[in-house]
């Protein structure tokens, strides 16, 4: 971020005010804002590759609401696992251990979602798969079998009960949610060197 | 903790949430109102944070954990500001949204926060 002050700065200042106008031109409903946005940016990408756009920031507009979402969920998955490891590990260490790895994916994935360039990009789409995986995964185990993962009881509130469990039902299925919403947000925000390499090709 | 005030702060940063929500989606950036409403949220918070370092020493403590208890206060703490210092470097309509999901993540915290002062330990 460093690196560069000037460049996301004008790019901010320009690709903010585009898809904005966009937006409120239609004063449509949120989804279809970000419908116009996300195809604006996708669509625009073609003609007017000359357009500080091409800096290949995913995040801005309704983007960065998901990205505040993915950092409260990986605060939230950071204390839990830290009070759990500390408290009380030996209770139900799998499980424990399985609330741990899920709050690095979760930090990860959200400077992934933040981080412009191909490789953040190729690591968003890794995490949020593990994500996806890991909430059907540990979601099932903990409600049909909690045993296997080393767990007393099927309560999402409970003491032993990691983000994922039951699919996410003690963070309101917010962890079921998100991956899906994240990858349909990867999906139309591209890199845009990719993007127009793929649409010059089709 | 006190139960009214919990209450209250949990309706409070709900309705300041929603809020922010709607002004967000609506299409206007951060303005004093929503700003407001979550600043708010925050004094509400500290002043939470007094009454919770305060209530211990006078024979009203949690029946859950307090170490639980305060990985909450502290995360919720931080998120106000963190939202409030984003919708003022990016003034569009999506900070004010951001505002509003903060407001509402604020008031599931304090709902748990309730639950592990209250009912936790109680068997």
């Amino acid at each position: 971020m460093s690196e560069k002050p000037t460049a996301p700065a004008a790019s901010r200042s320009t690709g903010g005010s585009g898809p904005v106008a966009a937006g409120s031109a239609t004063t449509g409903s949120a989804t279809t804002g970000s419908a116009t946005t996300g195809s604006a940016t996708t669509g625009s990408a073609a003609s007017e590759t000359s357009t500080p756009q091409k800096s290949g920031r995913r995040m801005t507009g309704v983007g960065r609401v998901l990205v505040v979402v993915y950092g409260i969920l990986a605060l939230a998955a950071t204390g839990r696992s830290v009070y759990q490891i500390m408290d009380h590990f030996q209770v139900a260490p799998v499980a424990f251990t399985l609330s741990a790895f899920s709050a690095v994916i979760y930090i990860v994935a959200t400077i992934a979602l933040i981080a412009p360039g191909r490789t953040w990009y190729r690591v968003a789409w890794t995490t949020i798969s593990i994500e996806l995986a890991g909430v059907l995964i540990i979601g099932t185990l903990s409600t049909f079998a909690p045993a296997a993962i080393g767990m007393a009881a099927i309560d999402p509130f409970g003491d032993d009960s990691t983000v994922w469990s039951a699919y996410g039902a003690g963070y309101l299925f917010i962890p079921l949610v998100l991956p899906v919403l994240g990858m349909l947000w990867l999906a139309k925000h591209r890199p845009v060197a990719s993007s127009s390499s793929t649409a010059a090709e089709a | 903790m006190v139960e009214w005030f919990t209450a209250v702060q949990v309706v409070v940063a709900l309705l300041a949430g929603l809020l922010c929500l709607v002004v967000g989606f609506v299409g206007r950036p951060p303005n004093d109102l929503t700003l407001g409403a979550i600043v708010l949220i925050e004094l509400l918070l500290l002043a939470q944070l007094v009454v919770t370092i305060v209530a211990p020493l006078v024979g009203n403590g949690p029946t859950g954990s307090l170490g639980e208890f305060y990985i909450y206060l502290v995360s919720a703490l931080l998120l106000p500001i963190a939202g409030a210092f984003w919708a003022l470097i990016e003034r569009t309509r999506w900070s004010t949204v951001v505002l509003g999901v903060v407001g509402l993540a604020i008031a599931v915290m304090l709902y748990r926060m309730g639950q592990i002062w209250f009912v936790q330990g109680t068997p």
